[in-house]
């Protein structure tokens, strides 16, 4: 399995990097588009515990992930989102589609 | 006496500068004392126009990215210049979610995010020659009569 990818049941784990920027949206975007074609994925669960900057490139990431998941009739959510990761999914308007939880989801077994 | 200082980098447009840019315009405006805030609003807005120069300016083609630095008392400026192919129409590229290249999942949000983190920002672009974006931010609450 890949450095930072993680697959439990339908559920894809992504462990977002320290800095989502350009150069690493790429990276992601090709590996998990390769493990959703591969795989039954219905969820892509995105783990901001180690981020620290993110920028609109990581936006059109996530935007670019929920459209590929709600085609196919998945979901998308984000957690351990920090207070700056939080701002900038809030000016974007992601909130609005993607849940976002600060720690875990409640009666998740995601770890 | 107004305190100044300046720096100047040029680097290729390859997506791996991004971070160093962000971290060179980061320890440069140390001297002005910023919050962690001040800096990370920096750092996305300086990530937003480095990364319009690699993507729109040159599309992905590998040439120079210049970027200015300069503090006059509080007063931080950033200058990001690349000589690609320019914006034909500045206002509209300037519109939150309106991009060019929606099918490699641009959001649209680089010139609103830059607008939303800095005080001010200026696009002088002709197409064909290429886009400088100037960007300012007062940086740091006004220093106490006590501290002068």
């Amino acid at each position: 399995m890949e450095n930072g990818f993680q697959i439990k049941g339908t559920d894809l784990i992504i462990s977002v990097p320290a800095e989502l920027d350009h150069h690493n949206a790429e990276m992601i975007r090709k590996s998990s588009d390769q493990m959703i074609q591969n795989r039954n994925i219905r969820r892509i669960i995105f783990d901001f515990q180690k981020t620290v900057f993110m920028d609109s490139s990581g936006i059109g990431m996530i935007m670019g992930r929920y459209k590929n998941m709600r085609f196919m009739g998945g979901t998308v959510i984000a957690i351990r989102v920090s207070e700056r990761v939080r701002r900038i999914l809030t000016l974007s308007g992601v909130y609005k589609v993607i849940d976002i939880y600060e720690g875990l989801p409640l009666q998740s077994n995601i770890f | 006496m107004a305190q100044t200082n300046e720096m100047k980098i040029e680097f290729d447009s390859r997506s791996c500068n991004e971070s160093f840019a962000r971290v060179s315009v980061a320890a440069f405006m140390t001297q002005l004392n910023p919050t962690l805030e001040e800096v990370a609003d920096v750092k996305t807005a300086l990530s937003e126009a480095v990364t319009n120069a690699i993507v729109h300016g040159y599309e992905n083609e590998i040439r120079k990215v210049y970027v200015e630095c300069r503090v006059e008392d509080q007063m931080l400026t950033l200058k990001v210049t690349d000589y690609g192919k320019g914006i034909e129409d500045v206002k509209k590229a300037m519109e939150p979610l309106f991009t060019t290249k929606p099918d490699t999942e641009r959001s649209g949000m680089g010139f609103a995010f830059m607008e939303a983190f800095m005080d001010e920002v200026e696009v002088e672009s002709e197409p064909g020659k290429g886009t400088a974006v100037s960007m300012k931010k007062r940086i740091g609450r006004t220093v106490s009569e006590f501290e002068r």
